[in-house]
């Protein structure tokens, strides 16, 4: 028997409002099967996971720690989407962002006043905005597919500060850790409230970043014209929108908020550059652009929930004894399930050859 | 076989279609004899469409019966009807450019023969029906007349008792058209029969025994056309008698405030057509038409004047008294033009947005409305004013100016279009097929709305395929073949036969001479 998508002819406003609500739930749905074939209480599995990070001031800071870099990455990726420019290497543009912000304390060490927090926020941004730039350039200029140069960039990345940290920036006095010095004071990206948790100034970032973007999509002709070129490029042609010249601008945005969150994540919470400075954000980011519907205040709320499967999966794997992949399933469930809610969104299912429909 | 006079080949009966928000066909009954030549007539949006996809298998009907030769069938699918003998030509071909007709006839066969018996077969039809066709040819270099002969071969080599013909001849000049009525007379005398879709009333009355009209979805009367006047079908079809385009005298020269000279630009894909020596004047005042048919360059030549394309030469394009070749489409909106593109979905407007927005598409920069603010901020207060008085002046039929462009019917939006543009006076309007898919009522607007914008002292440039059309409403008409544009010549002394061998090409010796003497 085979079955067929058929276009809805009015798709349901109050279900495009829902559907995100509906994918959670499915993702809790399927993860309490999850538990269950692995042997844990679902109850029990799912209050650890999703609810017992929420009870702890703590670990509440913890969890903007985790949102702020997911936010500030998604809501550029969304600028991306929106304009029809398929950027997957938000991950390569993170940790470029995290290598040229730090090259400063690295580097020139003696250079420690209050300069150097925001000349290195600076330089992140713009390391992350000309590694995105590259993807955007052969695009426009080879029209090569951005999906598979902006990917292919992040193992660059990720080769480039492997090789970083276990050669010419490796700590001299660090016992041969594959790590660089750790950052002096003025390198350090300041908590909000050092007593009551690590969450710090990063937050602030993401949120500002969240309400400018949501502005400029809104309210003024940039955005306008993003959102045209996105819906058709021969309406934007007849705009007198450059098609090109948006690429650059979209990847350049993406590109730079994502190397500010690479630089804030190592100046702001690892103190120190090392292999790894990401537990996948660049990735994560994809899904919640898209849980938060494109929307930067939508991504607040998605990268909260993005945020906390991180966080319970530490947590799972601490008190439950379940694997680290875990995370991994849980955010590829609700990847899933939102992409598959929005397809039914404006789709339904119906056997192929059927009169009258499911 | 029962193929006794008395019972006819199709026979519909109360079929009904709905979808969402419209009944497309109500209650539609319908006979078809064999050996006949039937009319289908209707304006745009009357539900042809709708009721021939039901033939076809393409849709199946909410309601009612479709009995052949006398019987009840199902028709599930389009090939359940080829293979019952039902044969469609589309409207817009479906023919792979970069492969031969031959091998786009074996693509679309159920079961193809080898491919030398099929070549040989598809000779030996053309031959038999007057349709001149090389199997060898690369589609991608014929003719939309050439290819249209394709895809009547490839419906003729499954042998059909009915062929269904979408709007043959809108794609053809009245030459091309003649051939193709020989073609389908042959057609009816060797016993085959026809259904003829068309809104041209005179191609109806010159080829089809019968008629059936459409109107709002429901039929509104059987006829013999041969023994109707134009006018009482039309009324049938409109519903109402329609004026007439008011059309007084135009002033004998104006100012020229649009000037094409010696301009040239080459196919940007190996399927568009390259420009050669192509020279125009946009008078104030007078309304030039260009005629041709569709593929023959005007969809390039509407680029180039409108700037989404930009030329090697600054010079080839004046407006009013700047060289405008290298600036883009808002350079040339903010010196006073005005564009509107062929397709309204997707280029002319954004079918998802709001018609707030789609007033924004073309007026951010143009004009001093003051649309956007200097920071880039959107006045979107100013802009809502001018959306509902853009509605209310072209008499829009909308929900609100927050419907989306896509919701308007092909006629309400195009009225949007043009108000748009119309709003902002401008001095130089160049409008690609205003009319095409447009139903009657707003196709007088709109033809109205571009007369009396010439005669406030604007110069108009309209390309459309629509002879009657040029013929209404131009005051000079060239004609565009072969990416070649003939000189214009006044309304009055064009006909539609001496327009129509411009349009199949024979002007283009003339011009080469022409093109030599500079």
């Amino acid at each position: 028997m085979a079955f067929e998508l058929v276009k809805r002819p009015m798709p349901s406003r109050l279900f495009a409002a829902l559907s995100p609500l509906i994918a959670f739930t499915l993702t809790l749905l399927a993860g309490a099967l999850l538990f269950q074939l692995q042997g844990v209480d679902p109850i029990s599995g799912l209050y650890t996971y999703f609810i017992e990070p929420l009870t702890e001031t703590w670990s509440l800071h913890e969890l903007a720690i985790k949102a702020a870099p997911l936010i500030l990455i998604a809501v550029g990726l969304a600028l991306c989407y929106l304009s029809n420019n398929w950027n997957i290497g938000a991950e390569g543009q993170f940790i470029l962002g995290g290598i040229v912000g730090s090259a400063l304390p690295v580097l020139f060490p003696a250079f420690a006043n209050s300069a150097t927090l925001p000349t290195m926020l600076a330089l992140g941004a713009l390391g992350g905005a000309c590694f995105a730039l590259i993807p955007a350039y052969l695009k426009n200029r080879f029209n090569t597919n951005e999906i598979l140069t902006s990917l292919m960039l992040v193992y660059v990345a990720q080769l480039l500060l492997d090789w970083l940290v276990r050669g010419p920036w490796r700590d001299p006095a660090g016992f041969g850790f594959p790590q660089t010095r750790a950052f002096g004071d003025f390198a350090l990206l300041p908590a909000i409230n050092d007593a009551a948790g690590r969450a710090h100034w990063g937050v602030a970032f993401a949120v500002i970043a969240a309400l400018a973007l949501w502005w400029l999509l809104r309210s003024t002709r940039t955005g306008f014209e993003i959102r045209v070129v996105g819906a058709s490029p021969r309406a934007g042609a007849f705009a007198g929108f450059s098609e090109k010249r948006l690429t650059l601008f979209v990847f350049a945005v993406s590109g730079g908020l994502a190397g500010l969150a690479g630089i804030i994540e190592v100046s702001g919470t690892i103190g120190q550059l090392q292999p790894a400075i990401s537990p996948g954000y660049g990735f994560t980011a994809i899904i919640v652009a898209f849980l938060g519907r494109l929307n930067p205040l939508g991504i607040v709320a998605a990268g909260t929930v993005l945020a906390l499967t991180y966080l319970g999966g530490e947590a799972a794997q601490m008190s439950l004894g379940l694997s680290d992949k875990a995370v991994r399933v849980f955010q590829g469930l609700l990847l899933f399930f939102v992409l598959a809610t929005d397809t039914l969104i404006h789709y339904q299912l119906r056997r192929s050859g059927d009169k009258h429909g499911a | 076989m029962s193929d006794a006079p008395s019972v006819p080949l199709l026979e519909l009966e109360g079929l009904r279609k709905a979808f969402p928000g419209t009944l497309a066909n109500d209650d539609v009954s319908l006979l078809i004899q064999p050996g006949e030549i039937h009319a289908l007539l209707g304006e745009n949006g009357a539900g042809k469409s709708t009721l021939v996809k039901m033939i076809y298998g393409v849709l199946r009907p909410d309601a009612g019966t479709i009995r052949w030769h006398g019987e009840p069938i199902e028709l599930p699918s389009p090939r359940a009807a080829r293979r019952r003998g039902v044969g469609m030509v589309f409207q817009h071909f479906s023919l792979f450019e970069a492969l031969t007709a031959a091998e786009n006839i074996a693509l679309s066969l159920d079961d193809a023969p080898p491919m030398d018996t099929l070549t040989e077969r598809a000779r030996e039809l053309s031959e038999r029906y007057g349709l001149p066709l090389d199997p060898h040819a690369m589609v991608g270099d014929l003719s939309v007349g050439e290819r249209q002969r394709i895809e009547i071969v490839r419906c003729l080599l499954q042998e059909p008792e009915l062929l269904i013909l979408d709007e043959p001849t809108s794609v053809l000049t009245p030459q091309e058209a003649e051939q193709l009525f020989k073609t389908l007379e042959q057609l009816r005398s060797d016993g085959k029969s026809i259904l003829y879709i068309s809104h041209r009333l005179n191609e109806v009355q010159r080829l089809c025994d019968n008629a059936t009209v459409l109107r709002g979805g429901k039929v509104v009367g059987h006829c013999k056309p041969a023994r109707e006047s134009a006018s009482s079908l039309a009324t049938l079809m409109v519903g109402s008698e329609l004026p007439e385009v008011s059309h007084d005298d135009a002033p004998e020269s104006g100012a020229v405030l649009l000037e094409v000279r010696d301009l040239n630009r080459p196919a940007a894909t190996p399927f568009s057509m390259a420009l050669s020596n192509v020279n125009l004047e946009g008078k104030a005042g007078r309304i030039l038409g260009i005629a041709g048919v569709a593929g023959n360059g005007q969809g390039e030549l509407f680029e180039v004047l409108s700037g989404e394309a930009l030329l090697q030469q600054p010079e080839s394009i004046k407006l009013c008294g700047s060289l405008v070749g290298q600036q883009g489409i808002n350079a040339r909106r903010a010196l006073g033009a005005a564009f509107v593109p062929e397709e309204r979905l997707g280029h002319g407007a954004v079918p998802s947005m709001s018609l707030v927005d789609n007033t924004l598409l073309s007026r951010h920069r143009s004009d001093s409305a003051g649309l956007v603010g200097a920071s880039g901020r959107i006045r979107r207060g100013k802009l809502r004013e001018l959306t509902t008085h853009i509605i209310k002046t072209l008499d829009v039929r909308c929900s609100n100016e927050q419907q989306a462009a896509g919701a308007l019917s092909g006629g309400n939006l195009q009225k949007f279009i043009i108000g748009r543009e119309l709003d902002r006076k401008p001095r130089v309007m160049v409008v690609n097929q205003p009319t095409w898919g447009v139903d009657a009522g707003a196709a007088l607007r709109i033809r109205n709305a571009l007369v009396e914008l010439a005669r406030s002292g604007s110069a108009v440039v309209v390309i459309s395929q629509d002879l009657e059309e040029l013929l209404q409403i131009s005051d000079d008409i060239s004609v565009m073949h072969n990416g070649n544009l003939s000189a214009p010549m006044p309304a009055q002394q064009a006909s539609p036969e001496s327009l129509g061998l411009l349009m199949g090409g024979a002007e283009e010796s003339r011009d080469q001479l022409a093109g030599e003497k500079h």
